[in-house]
């Protein structure tokens, strides 16, 4: 029976679908519901699975109890909207990588800004599978998975603290690696990186300083002896 | 006496009378005593580094305990938004500092998966020994160390001065003892030195001597076996919904090891190798697996030496380095566990997001549930044999 969600939602991006991820799949939209499933990618043959929100908690149990995936490998979150740039220091400097200024969705898709995503894996018949939800931008929150597995505990506090994303359910949301009274959420992508804001890009300062300009600049080996007289006058 | 009981009692002198019949009646009661908090860390030296202990007390045993972390977080993943992916491989360096180079591989190959490179096969086999050579230095260390906790100290001579060896080894070809910063995108910055091969096979001779000193000499022991044998158990059933893995779920019985389970990478499928399991999941199987998985990786770098490929190191790679708009999530079995990288790249020299998957930051969130009723002696040993490194839980 799960043949006809099969059909008419997936198979089109997958060119030869992997048996293995094809059951895994079945057994999702079983547990689930069909719609519950929003889409999925074969990444390099890891299986991402795209569900609603609404199906989160319920993805752990059927994750866990038909799929035999006992080990949680992580939860995080992932900010979709590339970082803000005030000006553009692209201009010469390679040394900091320039990210695309338009919004695009990875695998599997996404419906907004933030995503919350999931690995969990089988001990025993080494089944993985990477799950994705959308949150909400405004008031960003998903169900916690702590009943489900222990250890989501941690990874839950690190979401909340680096993100933002609220775990309806988790027993004591609070701050795992930073100060408690840390305001912001540091891997947001609005959230400047201050080492950067106040020096662009500490190496490239460092170059600028240099004050060989006439000359060939930088090649020790070669300007040796040429710049011998022009570097000793500095020296005392 | 006889004057002191004539005299009529001062307000310093004690009823001693009326003190005996207040000793009676409290014998009978249970004494209560306020439950104790006791701060472990962040400075104690069993603890590998800055992991902070809170612990509550009833007398001797642990009511509860709460690790508090992050006195070491450097913020990797938000510094990996700004950096260049051959930039990254220093910071990932410093992630498990005792296995850096186990480190690389998982990173170097999620950057090559998306380029859609491949290392050349001779980068992969030496990727192998090196990746080998760091977990026998990693474990080295625990043998001695673990040794140390329990208050015997030769092996902790012995530990340190039998993993010199390796991380000299690790160091003249990489030129890096700890941080060896050697893998490229496409395959590694220099080949082998020359004589290297013969060093390493000579070396690894003396790691599997030194393995079997640790047997004699540990795992022998009274002591040790009486401080570390039913010790800190994870059943099978516990380890792996709080993201164990490793070693610690090895020595719980899982037979699951990612250079035989995952996806295959490095040169793990041309190798004959054991995966060893212990059933018990006490402190005492954690080291015995830890030995026995010491000397199995001794006898891989002596395979990958025999089968060791002749040509290039390095793959053609384009001068700067852009990796095309993409997802992947690459798992390694490090030391410490599994090591994940889920690298997510918009087309740009630098990535968009890395989710670092660290085998310590699992390990060690069991520890609340573990260490529920244990005595205060026992903590230390459950800490020394999960074997975590505070760079590995804080990234």
């Amino acid at each position: 029976m799960p043949d006809e969600p099969t059909a008419d939602v997936g198979d089109e991006p997958v060119p030869e679908p992997n048996p293995e991820h094809e059951a895994t799949l079945a057994a999702l939209r079983d547990g689930l519901g069909a719609d519950a499933v929003l889409d999925q990618a074969d990444v390099f043959g890891n299986l991402i699975v795209r569900i609603t929100r609404a199906s989160w908690a319920q993805a752990a149990v059927v994750a866990r109890d038909q799929l035999h995936c006992d080990y949680l490998s992580f939860i995080s979150g992932i900010d979709w909207q590339p970082a803000p740039r005030e000006g553009d220091e692209a201009g010469g400097d390679t040394s900091s990588p320039v990210q695309p200024t338009e919004t695009t969705y990875g695998a599997a898709g996404s419906a907004g800004r933030f995503q919350v995503f999931a690995h969990v894996q089988s001990t025993s018949d080494h089944r993985a599978l990477t799950l994705k939800t959308d949150v909400d931008e405004t008031n960003p929150s998903v169900a916690s998975w702590v009943s489900v597995y222990p250890g989501a505990d941690w990874h839950e506090r690190e979401c909340w603290e680096m993100f933002g994303i609220t775990f309806d359910g988790h027993p004591a949301l609070r701050h795992l690696y930073l100060p408690s009274a840390f305001e912001g959420h540091p891997l947001r992508k609005d959230f400047p990186l201050l080492a950067r804001v106040v020096k662009p890009w500490p190496g490239l300062v460092d170059v600028e300083a240099m004050p060989e300009q006439p000359g060939e600049p930088g090649v020790p080996g070669e300007s040796e002896t040429a710049e011998a007289a022009t570097s000793s006058e500095g020296a005392p | 006496m006889s004057t002191t009981d004539a005299a009529p009692p001062t307000r310093f002198q004690v009823d001693r009378a009326a003190m005996r019949h207040l000793a009676d009646a409290q014998v009978n009661v249970e004494l209560d005593t306020g439950d104790m908090i006791l701060n472990l860390g962040p400075q104690h030296p069993a603890t590998h580094g800055t992991l902070r202990l809170v612990v509550r007390l009833d007398g001797e045993r642990v009511i509860s305990a709460d690790p508090v972390i992050g006195y070491m977080h450097r913020g990797y993943e938000k510094l990996t938004e700004f950096r260049t992916y051959p930039q990254i491989t220093t910071l990932i360096n410093r992630i498990d500092w005792l296995s850096s180079f186990a480190n690389e591989v998982p990173f170097m190959t999620a950057a090559e998966q998306l380029m859609g490179i491949e290392a050349p096969p001779r980068a992969t086999y030496i990727r192998t020994v090196l990746t080998e050579l760091s977990r026998i230095a990693t474990f080295l260390l625990f043998l001695g160390e673990m040794g140390l906790q329990v208050g015997a100290l030769t092996p902790a001579f012995y530990g340190f001065r039998d993993r010199e060896y390796v991380l000299n080894l690790i160091e003249s070809a990489t030129g890096g003892r700890f941080h060896p910063n050697f893998n490229r995108i496409g395959g590694l910055k220099d080949d082998l030195p020359w004589g290297w091969i013969s060093e390493c096979r000579s070396t690894m001779k003396i790691v599997l001597d030194a393995c079997d000193d640790f047997e004699d000499l540990v795992l022998g022991n009274e002591i040790f076996e009486a401080r570390t044998k039913g010790i800190g158990i994870i059943p099978a059933a516990s380890g792996p919904p709080y993201g164990v893995s490793g070693s610690n779920l090895r020595a719980s019985g899982v037979d699951w090891d990612l250079r035989r389970d995952a996806k295959p990478y490095l040169a793990y499928p041309d190798l004959d190798f054991q995966v060893w399991t212990h059933p018990d999941g006490d402190s005492y199987s954690r080291y015995w697996v830890r030995l026995q998985e010491t000397r199995e990786s001794a006898r891989m770098v002596l395979q990958c030496l025999e089968g060791i490929p002749t040509g290039p190191i390095m793959a053609k790679v384009p001068r700067i380095i852009k990796v095309p708009e993409g997802e992947t999530w690459v798992e390694t079995e490090n030391p410490l566990g599994q090591m994940g990288y889920y690298v997510i790249s918009k087309g740009a020299t630098g990535p968009f997001r890395v989710k670092i998957r660290s085998a310590s930051f699992s390990n060690v969130s069991i520890l609340p549930w573990l260490l529920r009723g244990v005595y205060v002696p026992d903590v230390i040993t459950i800490l020394a044999s999960l074997y975590f490194i505070l760079g590995d839980i804080d990234r």
